[in-house]
């Protein structure tokens, strides 16, 4: 049937490049809504993996088959085609894609979902053998070569994949070296109650935190692999992996040329749409003209791209929809300390916004909750060490309650795990002194 | 051969190579070992009882010792590193060598238990049996059997493996009281208590002594000579006999109401408890396909079926044999399990249908009809192999099939290889009837946290049940699954703090949603509600 479907009906054929979450959610939504040809191409890998759980593997927690959340007849039970390959040009007058190996695919609907790669800023010798990213399925099997023969490794850059990186690495007893361009962890994001938390961690799991830091040369041995770094402060630190961690940006490069609008990334309306017909972009790799609500035009969030699918997938299947990210959130894990934000907590509270932080004695865990100086307004938090609930704060956003509902209702948001302690008391009492003012006994 | 740099280093790169006190640790606990399986091979020890208590000391030494130096100097957190790569772990050598001894030592146990030194004969026990005597006569006041070994073995492996758990998890107190929980039911409700009970009531027959091993776990509760050595067992019998009918009909199914089958497969439960310290490394090996998901619903509620079956048998034969030792005839047996049998698949047809699959539904009323249609057909035909099967065959194939070969053998000795709970996950007819009832009546699930989900497969990978937790998670779906024990470990192991253990209102439990928490709201209506 199906074959005689494409022949006579010609059945729409939606092509995916990318089987990251975006893609792969963009596909199973599809296919619950129609019958369209769809394929999935992916240099990568063949089946879809979880990019999140990297490190799970590395660190021997999972093993590489552990991150596929389908298992391998799931693509085929859902007529969903798989294609490896590699594609070099977007021919869009002629809705053909045209791959490494020279051949060529027609498609109906062509969606670019190809995600990120790691940003290198042209450091001298960041091509050596020894230095990678951390994102792709072969940075992983890279590791895993250069591992055994590694004492020391250094990682540049400060964020998220910065210290999962770090802690794979001390997972199999590498020193490590952590160069972080800020004064702080990550402070672009975190506030300084948080931010200071995590450089402790950092230091308690044995990794050697060198903050305001930069690197300025990659030295190379004999054979072409990574010697050394030279930082700006005039030190040569012998390693022999070295890795990239300081931030990605869309992988996009085989676009160049082709009729479709790119900025930093592959720009796009609030429908996903680039400015050629039926091409559209999701993921990391796709850049709004403008920012929405208080969002970046690209945002590289695991979330994001799922959403971005779900969305997509009613508009090809007849149901034209905008995107429309709810309210922020995001998640991460550093070491032990796990971290949810909902909402928007700022690094720097802006003018009209006062924050509320609150640390425990033991120093992992912590809140901080930001609100709007006149209205009292609850605009966002941060939990370290505490797990809340994300229906708890989306509906807290959506009403627009005030600071002194979330505080008074934080053992309702609570998501810990049952015989955890509950610290709301202590929480609502420090908060009582500081927005409240002291009670008269 | 590609050319990677040598490693001239000093320093150690492999995350799997341990320090000396973790070697003296191993070491000290396996002399214990050793010095019992010495006794094994029948070295006649001078001063068993310092010997023995010494090669027990060793053993829960050597286990502290271990535990403190691997997780007392890290910061608390999750401890997995390695456990992939590792051979033991990781079904290499050292995971089969510990299977095949494991399985040895079961079949020994079950079969052949002369091998191990118990002298059936009434003389004087050689062996490792022997060498348990002097604990033995401490406890209960007789010379030790092969299952006072294996109890007492049994014990120090929960015990001394749990406090290993605890160090494991110490950052997460629901693990930590849990796990307390299955030590203090293991070594006092299954071994220190009816060890003294049991000295106590010295002249009466053997009767199960361990209120919370309650039938169908215990198969044998309702077989002949255990119901005559109950009643004819002064208070005690009849306090084990009344107690053991209410754990079934009473509190078993007001706790799993309340809690989920938890209360039970990991809190209580002894193989649970077995499986949860001992075998906590081997958690990650069991098998999360869809086809060993279909398996394991086969074979279980086989295993319940033939319990059942039996059960009904053995009772109706002692009833036919012991009219005056009842308090109910056979007849009024016969026409309660009619009775029960009807009332319950009718209410379960008519209020629970739609939560089932449909062959659920259908092999359900088909084998309910077929065994009313037997029980019937025998009874009046005057039969008095009420299920067309001798009960003492029927009895003897599941004390053989089930009770030895599958919980024993396959269940702890196959620990290594098919991962920790498989009798728990295939075999358990007690797990089979609290998995029915946490599927369809009770309180408990598992909260998936909106859209915060990343689908890295921790949870699944962890889960001893083999239960596909991430394809529930990264739908935003609720997990309410029969097989699911409540260990909490997929709670514990995922990074982004999703899923939480919890007991709310029965209603809206599974909360399925296509489009996650976070997305646009008219489009999530728009979907989830469709």
């Amino acid at each position: 049937m199906g074959f005689i479907n494409a022949l006579f009906l010609s059945m729409e054929h939606i092509v995916i490049i990318g089987n990251g979450i975006s893609g792969v959610t963009l596909a199973r939504h599809i296919r619950k809504r129609s019958d369209a040809k769809i394929t999935i191409i992916s240099a990568e890998t063949k089946y879809f993996f979880s990019r999140t759980a990297l490190m799970y593997v590395f660190m021997g927690h999972m093993k590489f088959e552990h991150m596929q959340p389908y298992e391998n007849d799931f693509w085929k039970k859902n007529n969903i085609d798989l294609l490896e390959g590699m594609v070099t040009e977007v021919i869009t007058d002629e809705k053909q894609l045209l791959l490494a190996d020279k051949s060529k695919i027609s498609y109906d609907k062509l969606v670019i979902a190809t995600g990120s790669k790691p940003n290198k800023y042209g450091w001298p010798g960041q091509e050596l053998n020894g230095v990678t990213g951390l994102y792709h399925k072969q940075d992983l099997e890279a590791l895993e070569q250069w591992a055994p023969t590694t004492k020391r490794a250094v990682i540049v850059g400060g964020g998220l994949i910065g210290i999962e990186l770090a802690e794979m690495l001390r997972s199999r007893n590498i020193d490590v070296t952590f160069l972080v361009r800020e004064k702080s962890f990550w402070s672009g994001v975190l506030p300084s109650g948080e931010s200071k938390m995590i450089n402790r961690h950092i230091l308690e799991h044995h990794i050697d935190l060198r903050l305001d830091t930069n690197m300025v040369e990659i030295l190379s041995d004999d054979n072409g692999h990574v010697r050394a770094v030279v930082t700006d402060k005039g030190e040569t630190i012998d390693c022999q992996i070295v890795g990239l961690t300081a931030g990605v940006s869309p992988n996009i490069d085989f676009l160049k040329g082709s009729a479709i609008e790119l900025g930093k990334g592959v720009k796009v309306n609030r429908f996903l749409e680039t400015n050629v017909k039926d091409v559209y972009a999701i993921g990391d790799c796709a850049e709004q003209h403008e920012g929405i609500d208080l969002r970046r035009p690209i945002e590289a969030v695991w979330y994001t791209g799922r959403m971005m699918g779900e969305v997509l997938a009613q508009t090809l299947t007849g149901n034209p929809l905008q995107y429309k990210p709810g309210h922020w959130f995001n998640s991460a894990k550093f070491l032990d300390i796990e971290y949810q934000t909902y909402g928007w907590v700022w690094a720097k509270p802006k003018d009209d916004e006062n924050h509320f932080y609150w640390e425990h004695s033991k120093g992992k865990k912590a809140i901080r909750i930001s609100f709007h100086k006149e209205t009292r307004e609850f605009l966002g938090i941060n939990t370290f060490g505490i797990r809340m609930r994300h229906e708890f704060f989306d509906k807290v956003l959506t009403n627009k309650e005030s600071v002194d509902y979330v505080v008074k209702h934080l053992a309702e948001a609570n998501f810990d795990p049952e015989f955890f302690k509950n610290h709301s008391k202590e929480i609502q009492k420090q908060f009582t002194t500081e927005f409240i003012g002291t009670k008269t006994a | 051969m590609s050319k990677s740099i040598e490693n001239i280093s000093v320093a150690s790169h492999d995350n799997n190579v341990l320090d000396g006190i973790q070697k003296t640790g191993i070491s000290i606990g396996l002399i214990g070992l050793f010095i019992m399986a010495l006794a094994l091979f029948n070295i006649n020890f001078p001063y068993k009882g310092i010997w023995l208590t010494a090669s027990i000391v060793a053993v829960f030494g050597g286990i502290i010792l271990y535990a403190n130096r691997t997780y007392l100097n890290k910061p608390e957190g999750i401890k997995n590193d390695g456990i992939m790569h590792s051979s033991l772990t990781n079904k290499g050598t050292l995971a089969w060598m510990v299977g095949i001894i494991l399985t040895s030592f079961y079949v020994v146990l079950y079969w052949f238990p002369k091998y191990l030194g118990l002298n059936s004969e009434g003389g004087a026990n050689t062996g490792i049996v022997a060498f348990f005597d002097p604990l033995s006569l401490l406890l209960n006041g007789k010379p030790a059997s092969q299952w006072f070994v294996y109890g007492t073995l049994y014990t120090i492996a929960i015990v001394g493996l749990g406090y290993k758990f605890i160090l494991k998890y110490r950052h997460n107190k629901y693990q930590l009281v849990r796990t307390i929980s299955v030590m203090f039911f293991q070594l006092g409700f299954a071994f220190l208590i009816p060890e003294i009970l049991e000295k106590l009531n010295p002249e009466k027959a053997y009767f199960a002594k361990d209120l919370k091993n309650m039938w169908p776990l215990n198969y044998y509760f309702f077989n002949d000579w255990h119901l005559k050595a109950m009643i004819e067992g002064g208070n005690l019998g009849m306090f084990m006999l009344l107690f053991g009918i209410a754990m079934i009909f009473i509190i078993s199914p007001i706790l799993t109401y309340f809690y989920g089958k938890r209360w039970y497969c990991s809190w209580v439960c002894g193989c649970g408890g077995l499986a949860e310290t001992a075998g906590d490394s081997f958690r990650h090996l069991s098998s999360k396909s869809m086809i060993s998901w279909k398996i394991e619903r086969w074979m279980i509620h086989s295993v319940l079926v033939f319990v059942f079956v039996m059960t009904i048998a053995v009772i109706f034969t002692f009833l036919s044999n012991n009219p005056e030792m009842s308090f109910i005839t056979r007849d009024q047996f016969i026409g309660g399990i009619v009775i029960f049998l009807t009332v319950f698949t009718t209410a379960l047809f008519l209020f629970k249908r739609k939560d089932m699959d449909t062959d659920a539904v259908y092999t359900m009323v088909t084998l309910v009809v077929i065994i009313i249609i037997s029980l019937l057909m025998n009874y009046f035909s005057g039969n008095q192999n009420i299920l067309f099967i001798d009960s003492n065959s029927l009895r003897e194939w599941y004390g053989f099939a089930i009770g030895a070969a599958f919980s024993g053998v396959i269940g702890v000795g196959f620990y290594p290889i098919l991962g920790n709970r498989v009798w728990c996950r295939f075999g358990c007819p007690m797990a089979a009837i609290l998995g029915l009832q946490q599927r369809l009546l009770s309180k408990f699930r598992i909260t998936t946290n909106g859209g915060q989900c990343i689908s890295c497969g921790n949870c699944s990978t962890f889960c001893e049940m083999g239960i596909d937790v991430r394809s529930y998670a990264q739908k935003g779906e609720n997990i309410v699954r029969s097989s699911c024990v409540g260990c909490g470990v997929c709670s514990a192991v995922c990074p982004r703090g999703v899923l939480k253990l919890e007991n709310d209102s029965p209603g809206g439990r599974i909360n399925a949603n296509e489009i996650l928490l976070g997305n646009d709201i008219d489009l999530m209506d728009y979907v989830n509600n469709k």
